[in-house]
């Protein structure tokens, strides 16, 4: 999907990784797998660290976990954001959805949310901005500065609409040249 | 194919204003397999086992009464196991959770639907309830997973509606050999594909039986259009690397771990070579004292009528 906006992408599995770039992603995925390896492999200091550098850091499903304060049971996260977390709140795979989504700072036609077995923000704080809700209210995207989380999965839809989103928040995280 | 949550008996506020939701889509089926990419599948037969396989960064779990080891040794007819096991490691973990129906077998299918089981893997493990038909699986709201020898039997799964592909492989023997022949297959099959002419592609469709729409959009898209794992004789860290390799997109490790010496051990190494295996000496380093691996089965040894993957077709 970046590479269709003409982004060059790369995949982290080590901190050496890291070097260079100028935005993280951390995918949907099982969030209690991708923490054990995050410890293992030495990934959460330097993935803290590249957040406080102020570059820009999207959090889809599990990544979303995986950068909140709050998720309620002991699971290592980098605890960065804002945001108390239920993971799977929706239930089982049976339970997944897809719904049409409202987006602030996205236009046009309802965004294609498909939702797998997807956590959901329970509470925000600070300064974290609240960017799209379901019906119900149950928040389902956010922002906290450098910081993008969404509950749902935009790389799995053919709209590239979030992916340009968090692309112009990258350009705006970098450094600016002196 | 795609049913209203109402159906369903679904969870979270039903949209009044029209943009409403949907629930057992393709989208929805092939995309859990999509978060399961890089990761490994572990069988299980008890919560305990479970909770060891999470613990070392499964990202799902196969819920057994026996794993195919002890099926294969056992004989006798191999069903679906009891839904109260079942239920019991799903309460453990909070990875997804599958579970094996026979071929065929959509009323086992419907079982585990009901109980709310996250995947569904139509498993030649099992004996056959059906020699001439698989489970129509567009049907169900629950995704499945389908063994496959080569891409004519990928893409005829994927026909009746499987999410997820995976190889065939010999399950039970510890032996990799026949997981190697059938991700090669397919993964060659398609490099093939890639290369050929339209009406070259109608031949081939016509050669391999399967579906020439589903052969048209795997040339499109260079791979199979939902995601392959490999699976059937996995049993150490560099043979999860082996078929990382060789193109596939995760590993299901059945017999080979709770079969073997030191299963935590052993579990959290073959995950840790799934997520590395291009950085071999993170695969070396984690393939250290592994203990006892499972007492493997030559499959040249093996007679004919106890192969198990030339069941389903």
């Amino acid at each position: 999907m970046l590479q269709r906006l003409g982004i060059e992408v790369t995949e982290v599995r080590l901190p050496k990784d890291l070097e260079g770039l100028d935005a993280v992603i951390m995918p949907g995925g099982e969030s209690t797998t991708f923490a054990k390896l995050a410890v293992r492999f030495g990934l959460m200091e330097p993935l803290r660290s590249f957040v406080n550098q102020g570059k820009a850091t999207w959090g889809t499903c599990a990544g979303l976990i995986f950068l909140s304060k709050d998720i309620g049971r002991d699971q290592p996260t980098l605890g960065l954001m804002d945001i108390r977390v239920k993971r799977n709140a929706f239930g089982r795979q049976i339970d997944s959805f897809t719904a049409g989504l409202q987006i602030d700072s996205i236009e046009g036609p309802p965004f294609p949310g498909v939702f797998i077995r997807a956590p959901i923000i329970e509470q925000v704080a600070g300064n974290v901005e609240v960017l799209c809700t379901l019906d119900d209210g149950t928040i389902v995207a956010a922002r906290q500065g450098n910081m993008f989380v969404t509950s749902f999965h935009p790389e799995l839809t053919d709209d590239t609409r979030v992916h340009e989103y968090f692309v112009a928040l990258a350009e705006s995280c970098r450094p600016k040249a002196a | 194919m795609m049913q209203q949550e109402s159906q369903l008996g679904g969870t979270n506020g039903a949209a009044a204003d029209g943009r409403h939701k949907e629930v057992g889509t393709d989208a929805l089926k092939r995309g859990l397999a999509q978060m399961l990419k890089g990761g490994v599948i572990m069988d299980v037969v008890t919560p305990e086992h479970a909770r060891i396989a999470e613990d070392a960064g499964a990202c799902s779990v196969m819920a057994l009464e026996r794993v195919p080891a002890d099926i294969r040794k056992q004989g006798g007819v191999a069903r679906m196991s009891d839904p109260a096991l079942i239920l019991q490691i799903m309460e453990s973990v909070t990875i997804p959770v599958m579970a094996k129906c026979r071929i065929g077998h959509f009323g086992e299918a419907r079982i585990l639907e009901a109980i709310g089981i996250d995947y569904i893997d139509e498993s030649e493990v099992l004996t056959p309830a059906d020699e001439e038909h698989h489970v129509e699986k567009h049907d169900f709201a629950v995704p499945f997973v389908c063994g496959a020898r080569n891409l004519g039997e990928a893409l005829r799964r994927i026909s009746e509606g499987a999410a997820m592909i995976r190889s065939k492989g010999e399950a039970g023997t510890g032996d990799v050999v026949e997981a190697v022949r059938h991700a090669r297959a397919i993964l060659g099959d398609i490099r093939r594909l890639k290369s050929m002419r339209r009406d070259e592609m109608s031949t081939f469709a016509k050669e391999i039986q399967a579906p020439i729409a589903l052969v048209e959009e795997t040339a499109d898209l260079g791979r199979l259009p939902v995601v392959l794992f490999a699976a059937g004789g996995l049993a150490t860290p560099a043979d999860a690397a082996l078929m990382m390799q060789l193109g596939v997109d995760g590993i299901f490790v059945g017999s080979g771990i709770f079969k073997s010496g030191n299963p935590a051990v052993r579990a959290k190494a073959i995950v840790e070579a799934t997520t590395h295996y291009n950085d071999w000496k993170i695969v070396a380093e984690v393939s250290k004292n592994l203990g006892e691996p499972m007492v493997g089965i030559n499959v040249s040894s093996l007679p004919k009528e106890e192969l198990l993957a030339g069941r389903g077709w």
